[in-house]
Protein backbone atom coordinates (compact mmCIF):
# COMPACT_ATOMS: atom_id res chain seq x y z
CA UNK A 1 0.00 0.00 0.00
CA UNK A 2 1.18 3.22 -0.86
CA UNK A 3 1.06 5.80 1.84
CA UNK A 4 1.15 9.10 -0.51
CA UNK A 5 -2.31 8.78 -2.63
CA UNK A 6 -2.81 11.91 -4.94
CA UNK A 7 -5.41 12.32 -7.88
CA UNK A 8 -8.56 14.09 -9.19
CA UNK A 9 -11.70 13.40 -6.64
CA UNK A 10 -15.10 12.23 -7.87
CA UNK A 11 -18.01 13.40 -5.40
CA UNK A 12 -20.58 11.39 -4.19
CA UNK A 13 -23.62 12.41 -1.67
CA UNK A 14 -25.02 10.56 1.23
CA UNK A 15 -26.15 6.86 1.55
CA UNK A 16 -24.40 5.40 -1.77
CA UNK A 17 -25.58 2.14 -1.00
CA UNK A 18 -23.66 -1.27 -2.31
CA UNK A 19 -26.52 -2.03 -4.76
CA UNK A 20 -25.81 1.02 -6.88
CA UNK A 21 -22.05 0.44 -6.51
CA UNK A 22 -22.15 -3.28 -7.86
CA UNK A 23 -25.92 -4.71 -8.65
CA UNK A 24 -25.99 -7.81 -7.79
CA UNK A 25 -26.37 -9.73 -10.85
CA UNK A 26 -22.45 -9.63 -11.35
CA UNK A 27 -22.03 -10.96 -7.99
CA UNK A 28 -21.44 -13.62 -10.23
CA UNK A 29 -17.55 -12.37 -10.28
CA UNK A 30 -15.31 -11.75 -8.10
CA UNK A 31 -12.33 -10.21 -10.14
CA UNK A 32 -11.88 -6.19 -9.85
CA UNK A 33 -11.39 -6.27 -14.00
CA UNK A 34 -15.10 -7.30 -14.68
CA UNK A 35 -16.48 -6.26 -11.32
CA UNK A 36 -15.32 -2.48 -12.47
CA UNK A 37 -17.16 -2.78 -15.97
CA UNK A 38 -20.16 -2.27 -13.66
CA UNK A 39 -19.52 -0.36 -10.87
CA UNK A 40 -22.18 2.53 -10.56
CA UNK A 41 -24.13 1.37 -13.75
CA UNK A 42 -27.64 2.08 -12.57
CA UNK A 43 -26.94 5.79 -12.93
CA UNK A 44 -26.43 5.69 -16.09
CA UNK A 45 -24.85 8.31 -17.72
CA UNK A 46 -21.29 5.79 -18.52
CA UNK A 47 -20.56 6.04 -15.07
CA UNK A 48 -18.15 3.02 -15.28
CA UNK A 49 -16.18 4.79 -18.34
CA UNK A 50 -16.54 8.62 -16.80
CA UNK A 51 -14.92 7.38 -13.05
CA UNK A 52 -12.13 5.77 -14.83
CA UNK A 53 -10.94 9.66 -14.91
CA UNK A 54 -10.77 9.83 -11.23
CA UNK A 55 -9.12 8.04 -8.49
CA UNK A 56 -10.42 9.24 -5.30
CA UNK A 57 -13.91 8.74 -4.02
CA UNK A 58 -15.79 11.72 -2.04
CA UNK A 59 -18.15 10.61 -0.05
CA UNK A 60 -21.12 11.71 2.02
CA UNK A 61 -22.32 9.90 5.10
CA UNK A 62 -23.18 5.99 5.11
CA UNK A 63 -21.06 5.32 1.84
CA UNK A 64 -22.05 1.37 0.97
CA UNK A 65 -24.70 1.05 2.75
CA UNK A 66 -26.99 -2.35 2.54
CA UNK A 67 -25.44 -5.55 1.31
CA UNK A 68 -22.70 -6.95 2.97
CA UNK A 69 -21.70 -7.87 -0.22
CA UNK A 70 -17.59 -7.44 -0.69
CA UNK A 71 -17.51 -6.91 -4.37
CA UNK A 72 -18.76 -3.24 -3.93
CA UNK A 73 -14.74 -2.94 -2.55
CA UNK A 74 -13.55 -4.84 -5.06
CA UNK A 75 -15.70 -2.82 -7.75
CA UNK A 76 -14.31 0.40 -7.01
CA UNK A 77 -10.56 -0.96 -6.74
CA UNK A 78 -11.03 -2.30 -10.55
CA UNK A 79 -12.09 1.07 -11.25
CA UNK A 80 -8.36 2.46 -10.94
CA UNK A 81 -9.58 4.11 -7.41
CA UNK A 82 -7.18 4.14 -4.72
CA UNK A 83 -9.05 5.77 -1.97
CA UNK A 84 -12.29 6.29 -0.46
CA UNK A 85 -12.80 9.19 1.50
CA UNK A 86 -16.44 9.61 3.28
CA UNK A 87 -17.71 11.46 6.01
CA UNK A 88 -18.91 8.10 7.60
CA UNK A 89 -19.15 4.62 6.05
CA UNK A 90 -21.53 1.76 6.62
CA UNK A 91 -19.92 -1.02 9.26
CA UNK A 92 -19.60 -3.66 6.05
CA UNK A 93 -17.97 -1.69 3.66
CA UNK A 94 -15.45 -0.56 5.97
CA UNK A 95 -14.18 -3.88 6.69
CA UNK A 96 -14.56 -5.07 3.25
CA UNK A 97 -12.53 -2.24 2.10
CA UNK A 98 -10.00 -2.86 4.50
CA UNK A 99 -10.68 -6.85 3.86
CA UNK A 100 -10.00 -5.72 -0.20
CA UNK A 101 -6.80 -3.65 0.41
CA UNK A 102 -8.87 -0.22 -0.63
CA UNK A 103 -7.99 2.76 1.85
CA UNK A 104 -10.80 4.39 3.27
CA UNK A 105 -10.49 7.61 5.31
CA UNK A 106 -13.29 8.66 7.68
CA UNK A 107 -13.19 12.80 7.02
CA UNK A 108 -16.42 14.35 7.74
CA UNK A 109 -15.25 17.81 7.13
CA UNK A 110 -13.89 17.20 3.69
CA UNK A 111 -17.13 16.71 1.63
CA UNK A 112 -18.09 20.18 1.87
CA UNK A 113 -15.23 21.62 0.54
CA UNK A 114 -13.89 19.40 -2.02
CA UNK A 115 -16.05 19.58 -5.67
CA UNK A 116 -15.57 17.41 -8.68
CA UNK A 117 -11.97 17.32 -10.12
CA UNK A 118 -10.58 18.77 -7.26
CA UNK A 119 -6.49 17.43 -6.81
CA UNK A 120 -6.51 16.27 -3.23
CA UNK A 121 -3.37 14.36 -1.76
CA UNK A 122 -3.42 12.27 0.70
CA UNK A 123 -0.63 11.07 3.63
CA UNK A 124 -1.70 7.92 4.91
CA UNK A 125 1.65 7.61 7.57
CA UNK A 126 0.71 11.48 8.78
CA UNK A 127 -3.30 10.64 8.72
CA UNK A 128 -3.56 13.98 6.71
CA UNK A 129 -5.50 15.23 3.18
CA UNK A 130 -4.25 18.28 1.42
CA UNK A 131 -6.77 19.79 -0.54
CA UNK A 132 -6.43 23.66 -2.41
CA UNK A 133 -4.56 26.00 0.62
CA UNK A 134 -5.76 23.78 3.44
CA UNK A 135 -5.55 20.36 4.93
CA UNK A 136 -7.63 18.38 6.96
CA UNK A 137 -6.69 15.17 9.51
CA UNK A 138 -8.47 12.10 10.02
CA UNK A 139 -8.36 9.19 12.85
CA UNK A 140 -5.40 6.71 12.29
CA UNK A 141 -6.23 3.20 11.28
CA UNK A 142 -6.44 1.04 14.71
CA UNK A 143 -3.56 -1.19 14.74
CA UNK A 144 -5.42 -4.38 14.11
CA UNK A 145 -6.61 -3.08 10.43
CA UNK A 146 -3.65 -1.23 9.52
CA UNK A 147 -1.57 -4.41 8.94
CA UNK A 148 -4.27 -6.00 6.93
CA UNK A 149 -4.01 -2.85 4.80
CA UNK A 150 -0.73 -2.57 4.16
CA UNK A 151 -0.29 -6.30 3.48
CA UNK A 152 -3.15 -5.50 0.41
CA UNK A 153 -6.20 -7.09 1.85
CA UNK A 154 -6.69 -9.87 3.73
CA UNK A 155 -6.07 -12.76 1.70
CA UNK A 156 -2.80 -12.19 1.72
CA UNK A 157 -2.62 -11.63 5.86
CA UNK A 158 -4.24 -14.64 6.15
CA UNK A 159 -1.59 -16.49 3.89
CA UNK A 160 0.96 -15.14 6.69
CA UNK A 161 -0.94 -16.29 9.66
CA UNK A 162 -1.53 -19.99 8.83
CA UNK A 163 1.28 -22.25 9.65
CA UNK A 164 1.95 -24.85 7.01
CA UNK A 165 -0.47 -27.30 6.18
CA UNK A 166 0.50 -30.81 7.56
CA UNK A 167 2.37 -32.60 4.92
CA UNK A 168 0.66 -36.11 4.20
CA UNK B 1 -20.49 -0.67 35.15
CA UNK B 2 -23.15 -3.06 33.67
CA UNK B 3 -22.81 -4.85 30.44
CA UNK B 4 -25.72 -4.27 27.44
CA UNK B 5 -26.00 -7.08 25.71
CA UNK B 6 -23.80 -6.97 22.87
CA UNK B 7 -21.04 -6.32 25.24
CA UNK B 8 -22.04 -9.47 27.29
CA UNK B 9 -21.66 -12.26 24.08
CA UNK B 10 -18.68 -10.02 22.71
CA UNK B 11 -16.94 -10.52 26.50
CA UNK B 12 -17.93 -14.29 26.18
CA UNK B 13 -17.09 -14.69 22.82
CA UNK B 14 -13.56 -13.14 23.39
CA UNK B 15 -12.67 -14.97 26.42
CA UNK B 16 -13.24 -11.39 28.50
CA UNK B 17 -14.77 -10.94 31.48
CA UNK B 18 -15.90 -7.41 30.41
CA UNK B 19 -15.95 -5.56 26.87
CA UNK B 20 -16.88 -2.21 26.57
CA UNK B 21 -17.98 0.56 23.92
CA UNK B 22 -15.28 1.18 21.23
CA UNK B 23 -12.61 -1.89 22.37
CA UNK B 24 -11.90 -4.02 19.57
CA UNK B 25 -12.21 -7.68 20.58
CA UNK B 26 -11.03 -11.07 18.85
CA UNK B 27 -14.05 -12.77 19.13
CA UNK B 28 -14.82 -16.66 18.18
CA UNK B 29 -18.16 -17.26 16.23
CA UNK B 30 -20.67 -20.20 17.24
CA UNK B 31 -21.54 -20.18 13.64
CA UNK B 32 -20.56 -18.94 10.24
CA UNK B 33 -22.80 -19.08 8.00
CA UNK B 34 -22.64 -18.69 4.09
CA UNK B 35 -24.84 -18.64 1.41
CA UNK B 36 -24.28 -18.24 -2.46
CA UNK B 37 -21.30 -16.36 -1.52
CA UNK B 38 -19.74 -20.45 -0.04
CA UNK B 39 -17.70 -20.46 -3.51
CA UNK B 40 -15.98 -17.31 -3.18
CA UNK B 41 -14.64 -18.16 0.37
CA UNK B 42 -13.64 -21.19 -1.19
CA UNK B 43 -12.24 -19.82 -3.49
CA UNK B 44 -10.07 -17.56 -1.17
CA UNK B 45 -9.15 -20.56 0.61
CA UNK B 46 -8.14 -22.28 -2.26
CA UNK B 47 -5.76 -19.32 -3.78
CA UNK B 48 -4.14 -19.10 -0.71
CA UNK B 49 -3.17 -22.77 -0.43
CA UNK B 50 -5.36 -23.58 3.52
CA UNK B 51 -6.85 -26.76 3.71
CA UNK B 52 -7.73 -26.90 7.17
CA UNK B 53 -10.99 -25.38 8.58
CA UNK B 54 -11.06 -24.32 12.42
CA UNK B 55 -14.31 -26.33 13.42
CA UNK B 56 -16.18 -27.66 10.51
CA UNK B 57 -19.20 -28.01 12.96
CA UNK B 58 -19.21 -24.22 13.12
CA UNK B 59 -19.92 -23.63 9.22
CA UNK B 60 -23.49 -23.38 7.66
CA UNK B 61 -23.76 -23.62 4.18
CA UNK B 62 -27.51 -22.69 2.49
CA UNK B 63 -27.95 -22.26 -1.31
CA UNK B 64 -30.88 -19.34 -1.19
CA UNK B 65 -29.82 -16.24 -3.45
CA UNK B 66 -29.72 -17.70 -6.80
CA UNK B 67 -31.52 -21.00 -6.66
CA UNK B 68 -31.99 -23.33 -8.75
CA UNK B 69 -29.39 -22.28 -10.82
CA UNK B 70 -30.43 -20.51 -13.45
CA UNK B 71 -26.85 -20.33 -15.59
CA UNK B 72 -23.84 -22.76 -16.59
CA UNK B 73 -21.98 -20.08 -14.02
CA UNK B 74 -24.65 -20.65 -11.31
CA UNK B 75 -24.44 -24.03 -11.69
CA UNK B 76 -20.37 -24.55 -11.78
CA UNK B 77 -20.63 -21.87 -8.20
CA UNK B 78 -23.05 -24.38 -6.50
CA UNK B 79 -21.11 -27.24 -7.67
CA UNK B 80 -17.84 -26.07 -5.96
CA UNK B 81 -20.14 -25.24 -2.66
CA UNK B 82 -21.51 -28.77 -2.91
CA UNK B 83 -18.27 -30.43 -3.36
CA UNK B 84 -16.55 -27.91 -0.53
CA UNK B 85 -19.29 -29.43 2.33
CA UNK B 86 -18.92 -32.86 0.92
CA UNK B 87 -15.35 -32.67 1.49
CA UNK B 88 -15.23 -31.12 4.26
CA UNK B 89 -18.05 -32.82 6.02
CA UNK B 90 -20.49 -29.60 6.66
CA UNK B 91 -23.29 -31.42 8.26
CA UNK B 92 -25.38 -27.78 8.54
CA UNK B 93 -25.66 -27.67 4.73
CA UNK B 94 -28.98 -26.98 2.89
CA UNK B 95 -29.45 -26.97 -0.63
CA UNK B 96 -31.74 -25.30 -3.02
CA UNK B 97 -34.70 -26.59 -1.76
CA UNK B 98 -34.74 -25.49 1.55
CA UNK B 99 -35.33 -21.62 1.90
CA UNK B 100 -33.76 -18.42 2.56
CA UNK B 101 -30.43 -19.01 5.18
CA UNK B 102 -31.90 -17.14 7.96
CA UNK B 103 -34.88 -18.49 8.05
CA UNK B 104 -34.16 -21.95 7.18
CA UNK B 105 -30.82 -21.65 9.94
CA UNK B 106 -33.57 -20.56 12.49
CA UNK B 107 -35.93 -23.13 11.76
CA UNK B 108 -33.42 -25.86 12.20
CA UNK B 109 -32.76 -24.93 15.52
CA UNK B 110 -28.93 -23.78 14.26
CA UNK B 111 -29.51 -20.49 16.00
CA UNK B 112 -30.00 -19.86 20.19
CA UNK B 113 -29.86 -16.87 22.87
CA UNK B 114 -26.09 -15.62 23.25
CA UNK B 115 -24.82 -17.13 20.54
CA UNK B 116 -22.61 -15.18 18.21
CA UNK B 117 -22.94 -15.55 14.40
CA UNK B 118 -21.39 -13.92 11.38
CA UNK B 119 -22.43 -14.78 7.77
CA UNK B 120 -22.08 -13.38 4.43
CA UNK B 121 -25.48 -11.32 4.84
CA UNK B 122 -25.95 -7.95 5.77
CA UNK B 123 -29.12 -9.03 7.56
CA UNK B 124 -27.53 -11.78 10.12
CA UNK B 125 -29.30 -8.79 12.39
CA UNK B 126 -32.14 -11.26 12.03
CA UNK B 127 -30.98 -13.49 14.47
CA UNK B 128 -31.19 -11.47 17.07
CA UNK B 129 -35.09 -11.99 17.10
CA UNK B 130 -34.08 -15.27 19.08
CA UNK B 131 -31.60 -13.34 21.38
CA UNK B 132 -28.35 -13.82 19.06
CA UNK B 133 -25.96 -11.67 17.96
CA UNK B 134 -25.81 -11.65 14.33
CA UNK B 135 -24.37 -9.74 11.47
CA UNK B 136 -22.76 -9.32 8.26
CA UNK B 137 -19.10 -10.04 6.58
CA UNK B 138 -17.70 -10.49 3.39
CA UNK B 139 -16.62 -13.66 2.22
CA UNK B 140 -12.84 -13.21 2.28
CA UNK B 141 -13.60 -12.11 5.81
CA UNK B 142 -15.80 -15.75 6.05
CA UNK B 143 -12.78 -17.24 4.66
CA UNK B 144 -10.55 -16.09 7.50
CA UNK B 145 -13.26 -17.21 10.17
CA UNK B 146 -13.53 -20.44 8.51
CA UNK B 147 -9.55 -21.39 9.29
CA UNK B 148 -8.77 -18.85 12.35
CA UNK B 149 -12.32 -19.59 14.02
CA UNK B 150 -11.75 -15.92 14.93
CA UNK B 151 -12.35 -11.85 13.78
CA UNK B 152 -11.94 -8.46 15.31
CA UNK B 153 -14.76 -6.89 16.34
CA UNK B 154 -15.31 -3.51 17.82
CA UNK B 155 -17.90 -3.43 20.67
CA UNK B 156 -20.78 -1.02 19.82
CA UNK B 157 -22.84 1.02 21.66
CA UNK B 158 -26.00 0.03 22.72
CA UNK B 159 -29.47 2.02 21.45
CA UNK B 160 -32.16 1.32 23.90
CA UNK B 161 -35.74 1.48 22.20
CA UNK B 162 -39.15 0.88 24.42
CA UNK B 163 -42.27 0.08 22.53
CA UNK B 164 -45.73 0.53 24.90
CA UNK B 165 -49.25 0.57 23.55
CA UNK B 166 -50.41 -1.88 20.87
CA UNK B 167 -51.25 -1.95 17.16
CA UNK B 168 -53.96 -0.51 15.49
CA UNK B 169 -55.93 -3.07 13.21
CA UNK B 170 -53.97 -3.20 10.02
CA UNK B 171 -50.36 -1.85 11.03
CA UNK B 172 -47.68 -4.26 11.68
CA UNK B 173 -44.07 -4.78 12.97
CA UNK B 174 -43.10 -3.92 9.34
CA UNK B 175 -44.64 -0.41 9.71
CA UNK B 176 -43.09 0.03 13.14
CA UNK B 177 -39.77 -0.25 11.26
CA UNK B 178 -40.61 1.79 8.02
CA UNK B 179 -41.60 4.29 10.91
CA UNK B 180 -38.45 3.96 12.92
CA UNK B 181 -35.94 3.86 9.16
CA UNK B 182 -37.59 7.05 8.29
CA UNK B 183 -37.35 8.38 11.44
CA UNK B 184 -33.69 7.65 12.11
CA UNK B 185 -32.25 7.30 8.93
CA UNK B 186 -29.92 4.60 7.46
CA UNK B 187 -27.35 5.69 9.08
CA UNK B 188 -29.32 6.52 12.29
CA UNK B 189 -27.88 3.55 14.24
CA UNK B 190 -24.33 2.96 12.75
CA UNK B 191 -22.65 0.71 14.40
CA UNK B 192 -25.23 0.09 16.90
CA UNK B 193 -26.93 -2.42 19.04
CA UNK B 194 -29.93 -2.27 19.60
CA UNK B 195 -32.43 -3.60 22.12
CA UNK B 196 -36.18 -3.67 22.42
CA UNK B 197 -37.91 -3.38 25.48
CA UNK B 198 -41.22 -2.49 26.87
CA UNK B 199 -45.10 -3.85 27.54
CA UNK B 200 -45.43 -4.23 24.03
CA UNK B 201 -42.62 -6.48 23.31
CA UNK B 202 -44.04 -9.89 25.08
CA UNK B 203 -47.23 -9.36 22.82
CA UNK B 204 -44.72 -9.59 19.52
CA UNK B 205 -44.88 -13.35 17.84
CA UNK B 206 -41.40 -14.26 17.10
CA UNK B 207 -42.47 -13.53 13.23
CA UNK B 208 -43.05 -9.86 14.03
CA UNK B 209 -39.69 -9.96 15.82
CA UNK B 210 -37.86 -11.67 12.95
CA UNK B 211 -39.37 -8.73 10.48
CA UNK B 212 -37.87 -6.35 12.80
CA UNK B 213 -34.12 -7.58 13.59
CA UNK B 214 -33.97 -8.13 9.86
CA UNK B 215 -35.18 -4.17 8.96
CA UNK B 216 -32.83 -2.89 11.97
CA UNK B 217 -29.81 -3.69 9.32
CA UNK B 218 -31.68 -0.80 7.03
CA UNK B 219 -30.48 2.16 10.15
CA UNK B 220 -27.24 0.90 9.89
CA UNK B 221 -26.97 -1.74 13.13
CA UNK B 222 -24.27 -3.81 13.62
CA UNK B 223 -26.85 -5.93 15.73
CA UNK B 224 -30.70 -6.03 17.35
CA UNK B 225 -31.80 -7.84 19.99
CA UNK B 226 -35.07 -9.30 21.61
CA UNK B 227 -34.09 -10.05 25.28
CA UNK B 228 -35.28 -13.95 25.54
CA UNK B 229 -39.15 -14.65 26.97
CA UNK B 230 -41.37 -17.21 27.13
CA UNK B 231 -41.97 -16.58 23.43
CA UNK B 232 -38.37 -17.37 22.38
CA UNK B 233 -38.06 -20.73 24.55
CA UNK B 234 -41.71 -22.04 22.91
CA UNK B 235 -39.93 -21.06 19.23
CA UNK B 236 -36.81 -23.12 20.60
CA UNK B 237 -38.19 -25.80 22.51
CA UNK B 238 -38.59 -28.46 19.91
CA UNK B 239 -35.99 -26.92 17.33
CA UNK B 240 -32.54 -26.56 19.54
CA UNK B 241 -30.86 -29.94 19.10
CA UNK B 242 -28.93 -30.04 22.97
CA UNK B 243 -31.68 -28.30 25.33
CA UNK B 244 -28.23 -27.23 26.79
CA UNK B 245 -27.79 -24.09 23.91
CA UNK B 246 -30.22 -22.40 25.83
CA UNK B 247 -28.62 -20.00 27.36
CA UNK B 248 -30.01 -16.58 27.19
CA UNK B 249 -28.40 -13.52 28.06
CA UNK B 250 -29.81 -9.92 29.24
CA UNK B 251 -28.72 -6.39 29.76
CA UNK B 252 -27.62 -5.75 33.22
CA UNK B 253 -30.09 -3.43 35.37
CA UNK B 254 -27.18 -0.93 35.25
CA UNK B 255 -26.13 -1.20 31.43
CA UNK B 256 -25.03 2.40 29.60
CA UNK B 257 -27.13 2.95 26.81
CA UNK B 258 -26.24 5.75 24.41
CA UNK B 259 -29.87 6.41 23.52
CA UNK B 260 -33.13 5.67 24.88
CA UNK B 261 -36.24 6.03 22.04
CA UNK B 262 -39.97 5.51 22.79
CA UNK B 263 -42.41 4.31 20.67
CA UNK B 264 -46.38 4.27 21.14
CA UNK B 265 -47.55 1.24 18.92
CA UNK B 266 -50.93 2.88 19.05
CA UNK B 267 -49.97 6.26 17.28
CA UNK B 268 -48.31 4.30 14.09
CA UNK B 269 -50.36 3.61 10.65
CA UNK B 270 -49.29 1.89 7.62
CA UNK B 271 -46.04 3.17 6.36
CA UNK B 272 -44.62 2.91 2.86
CA UNK B 273 -41.17 3.10 1.84
CA UNK B 274 -40.63 4.73 -1.82
CA UNK B 275 -38.16 4.74 -3.95
CA UNK B 276 -34.77 4.26 -4.13
CA UNK B 277 -33.87 4.24 -0.20
CA UNK B 278 -35.61 2.39 2.57
CA UNK B 279 -35.49 5.76 5.04
CA UNK B 280 -37.90 7.40 2.16
CA UNK B 281 -40.97 6.66 4.80
CA UNK B 282 -44.23 8.17 4.18
CA UNK B 283 -47.73 7.50 5.89
CA UNK B 284 -49.96 5.12 3.43
CA UNK B 285 -52.25 8.14 2.93
CA UNK B 286 -49.58 10.10 1.05
CA UNK B 287 -49.01 7.43 -1.50
CA UNK B 288 -52.88 6.00 -2.01
CA UNK B 289 -53.78 5.05 -5.65
CA UNK B 290 -50.00 4.60 -6.88
CA UNK B 291 -50.02 2.87 -9.80
CA UNK B 292 -48.45 -1.25 -9.83
CA UNK B 293 -47.55 -3.89 -11.96
CA UNK B 294 -45.64 -6.00 -9.64
CA UNK B 295 -46.35 -6.84 -6.16
CA UNK B 296 -43.69 -9.38 -4.35
CA UNK B 297 -44.45 -10.98 -1.19
CA UNK B 298 -41.06 -12.51 -0.59
CA UNK B 299 -37.94 -11.95 1.40
CA UNK B 300 -36.48 -12.76 4.66
CA UNK B 301 -38.13 -9.45 6.00
CA UNK B 302 -41.82 -10.90 4.96
CA UNK B 303 -42.19 -14.09 3.66
CA UNK B 304 -42.53 -16.31 7.05
CA UNK B 305 -45.66 -18.52 7.22
CA UNK B 306 -47.43 -15.49 9.60
CA UNK B 307 -46.68 -12.95 6.37
CA UNK B 308 -48.33 -15.32 3.98
CA UNK B 309 -51.17 -15.99 6.27
CA UNK B 310 -52.49 -12.10 6.81
CA UNK B 311 -52.03 -11.66 2.98
CA UNK B 312 -54.48 -14.93 2.70
CA UNK B 313 -56.66 -13.64 4.95
CA UNK B 314 -57.84 -10.67 3.31
CA UNK B 315 -57.29 -12.29 -0.12
CA UNK B 316 -59.48 -14.84 -0.02
CA UNK B 317 -62.57 -14.53 -1.59
CA UNK B 318 -61.08 -12.11 -3.51
CA UNK B 319 -58.70 -11.54 -6.63
CA UNK B 320 -56.04 -9.69 -7.69
CA UNK B 321 -56.67 -6.66 -9.70
CA UNK B 322 -56.17 -7.67 -13.68
CA UNK B 323 -53.82 -5.02 -14.30
CA UNK B 324 -51.02 -6.20 -11.71
CA UNK B 325 -49.03 -9.44 -11.28
CA UNK B 326 -48.55 -11.21 -7.65
CA UNK B 327 -45.94 -13.26 -6.94
CA UNK B 328 -45.36 -15.38 -4.06
CA UNK B 329 -41.56 -16.59 -2.62
CA UNK B 330 -42.18 -18.28 0.47
CA UNK B 331 -39.34 -17.79 2.89
CA UNK B 332 -38.50 -21.39 3.03
CA UNK B 333 -39.65 -25.05 2.54
CA UNK B 334 -41.30 -25.56 5.60
CA UNK B 335 -43.00 -22.42 5.30
CA UNK B 336 -44.58 -23.72 1.97
CA UNK B 337 -45.38 -26.59 3.55
CA UNK B 338 -47.44 -24.93 6.44
CA UNK B 339 -48.88 -22.87 3.53
CA UNK B 340 -49.74 -25.77 1.84
CA UNK B 341 -51.39 -28.18 5.03
CA UNK B 342 -53.50 -24.62 5.88
CA UNK B 343 -54.85 -23.81 2.89
CA UNK B 344 -53.05 -19.96 2.35
CA UNK B 345 -51.08 -21.64 -0.45
CA UNK B 346 -54.32 -22.22 -2.40
CA UNK B 347 -55.97 -19.41 -0.88
CA UNK B 348 -53.02 -17.14 -2.51
CA UNK B 349 -53.02 -18.95 -5.59
CA UNK B 350 -56.69 -19.12 -6.10
CA UNK B 351 -56.59 -14.87 -5.50
CA UNK B 352 -54.26 -14.79 -9.25
CA UNK B 353 -50.94 -14.84 -7.12
CA UNK B 354 -47.65 -16.98 -8.49
CA UNK B 355 -45.96 -18.89 -6.13
CA UNK B 356 -42.13 -19.31 -6.80
CA UNK B 357 -39.69 -21.80 -5.27
CA UNK B 358 -38.68 -21.01 -1.72
CA UNK B 359 -35.57 -18.61 -1.27
CA UNK B 360 -34.34 -14.94 -2.04
CA UNK B 361 -36.24 -14.85 -5.46
CA UNK B 362 -37.46 -11.18 -6.68
CA UNK B 363 -36.09 -9.94 -3.90
CA UNK B 364 -32.48 -9.81 -5.71
CA UNK B 365 -33.53 -9.62 -9.43
CA UNK B 366 -33.56 -13.54 -9.39
CA UNK B 367 -36.63 -14.05 -11.77
CA UNK B 368 -39.43 -11.20 -11.11
CA UNK B 369 -37.23 -8.68 -12.99
CA UNK B 370 -39.14 -5.19 -13.60
CA UNK B 371 -38.96 -3.73 -17.11
CA UNK B 372 -38.42 0.51 -17.48
CA UNK B 373 -41.01 2.43 -16.21
CA UNK B 374 -42.53 -0.08 -13.74
CA UNK B 375 -43.44 -0.39 -10.56
CA UNK B 376 -43.20 -3.03 -7.89
CA UNK B 377 -44.87 -3.44 -4.61
CA UNK B 378 -42.86 -5.51 -2.28
CA UNK B 379 -42.65 -6.85 1.44
CA UNK B 380 -38.78 -6.72 1.04
CA UNK B 381 -36.43 -4.70 3.18
CA UNK B 382 -34.44 -3.09 0.52
CA UNK B 383 -36.22 -0.67 -2.58
CA UNK B 384 -32.60 0.23 -3.93
CA UNK B 385 -32.06 1.66 -7.80
CA UNK B 386 -31.68 -1.49 -10.39
CA UNK B 387 -32.33 -4.16 -7.24
CA UNK B 388 -34.95 -5.61 -8.67
CA UNK B 389 -34.02 -5.55 -12.84
CA UNK B 390 -34.26 -2.12 -14.65
CA UNK B 391 -32.86 0.61 -13.35
CA UNK B 392 -35.43 2.86 -14.43
CA UNK B 393 -37.92 0.98 -12.70
CA UNK B 394 -39.77 1.62 -8.77
CA UNK B 395 -39.59 -0.97 -5.77
CA UNK B 396 -42.11 0.64 -3.15
CA UNK B 397 -42.27 -1.51 0.63
CA UNK B 398 -44.85 -2.27 2.75
CA UNK B 399 -46.60 -4.98 5.06
CA UNK B 400 -48.32 -8.10 3.86
CA UNK B 401 -51.70 -6.70 4.40
CA UNK B 402 -50.42 -3.82 2.90
CA UNK B 403 -49.52 -5.77 -0.21
CA UNK B 404 -52.46 -7.92 0.20
CA UNK B 405 -54.70 -4.04 0.29
CA UNK B 406 -53.20 -3.41 -3.08
CA UNK B 407 -53.41 -6.32 -4.91
CA UNK B 408 -56.86 -6.51 -5.37
CA UNK B 409 -57.56 -2.50 -6.34
CA UNK B 410 -54.05 -2.64 -8.56
CA UNK B 411 -52.72 0.54 -6.57
CA UNK B 412 -51.18 1.16 -3.65
CA UNK B 413 -54.30 0.68 -0.92
CA UNK B 414 -54.68 0.84 2.86
CA UNK B 415 -55.54 -2.36 4.52
CA UNK B 416 -57.27 -1.17 6.94
CA UNK B 417 -60.18 -0.66 4.30
CA UNK B 418 -60.12 -4.15 4.45
CA UNK B 419 -60.51 -4.87 7.89
CA UNK B 420 -62.14 -7.84 9.64
CA UNK B 421 -62.31 -8.67 13.15
CA UNK B 422 -59.74 -11.59 11.91
CA UNK B 423 -56.77 -9.38 12.87
CA UNK B 424 -56.29 -10.18 16.19
CA UNK B 425 -56.20 -13.78 15.72
CA UNK B 426 -53.81 -13.39 12.84
CA UNK B 427 -51.42 -11.98 15.11
CA UNK B 428 -49.86 -13.83 18.06
CA UNK B 429 -49.39 -16.98 15.93
CA UNK B 430 -45.90 -18.30 15.52
CA UNK B 431 -44.46 -18.52 12.01
S1 LIG C 1 -34.37 -12.46 0.89
FE1 LIG C 1 -33.44 -10.61 0.07
S2 LIG C 1 -32.67 -9.50 1.83
FE2 LIG C 1 -33.11 -11.60 2.51
S3 LIG C 1 -31.15 -12.69 2.32
FE3 LIG C 1 -32.27 -12.99 0.40
S4 LIG C 1 -31.58 -11.36 -0.98
FE4 LIG C 1 -30.98 -10.77 1.12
Amino acid sequence: MKTIIQGKAFKFGDNINSDVIIPGQYLIYIDAERLSQHAFEVLGDDFPAKLRNYQILVAGRNFGCGSAREQAATAIRGLGINAVVASSFSRTFYRNAINDGLPIIECPDLHAAVEEGDDLRIDLAQALIFHRDRHYSFPKLPDSVRGILEMGGLAAYLKTQLTSPPRP
Amino acid sequence: MGMTIAQKILATKAGLSTAEPGEIVEAYPDLVMSHTATWRSVSVMNKIGATKLFDPERLAIVLDHISPAKSEKNAADQQVSRAFARKYGIRKFFDIDSGIAHLVLMEAGHVAPGDLIVGTDSHCTIYGSLGALGTGIGYTEVTSVWLTGKLWMKVPDTFRIVLSGEFAPGVFSKDLMLYLIGTLGADGCSYKSIEFYGDSVVGLSISERMTMANLAMEMGVKCAFFPPDAKTLEYLKNRLKEPDRYHPVYADTDAVYQKKLEVDLAQLEPMIACPHEVQNTKPIGEVVGKKIDQLFLGSCANAKYEDLAIAAQILKGRHIHPSVRLIVTPGSKNILLEAAESGVFKTLLEAGGLFTNPGCGACVGDGGALADGEVCLSTANRNFLGRMGSSKAEIYLCSPATLAASAIRGVISDPREFLQDAWASARGEEA
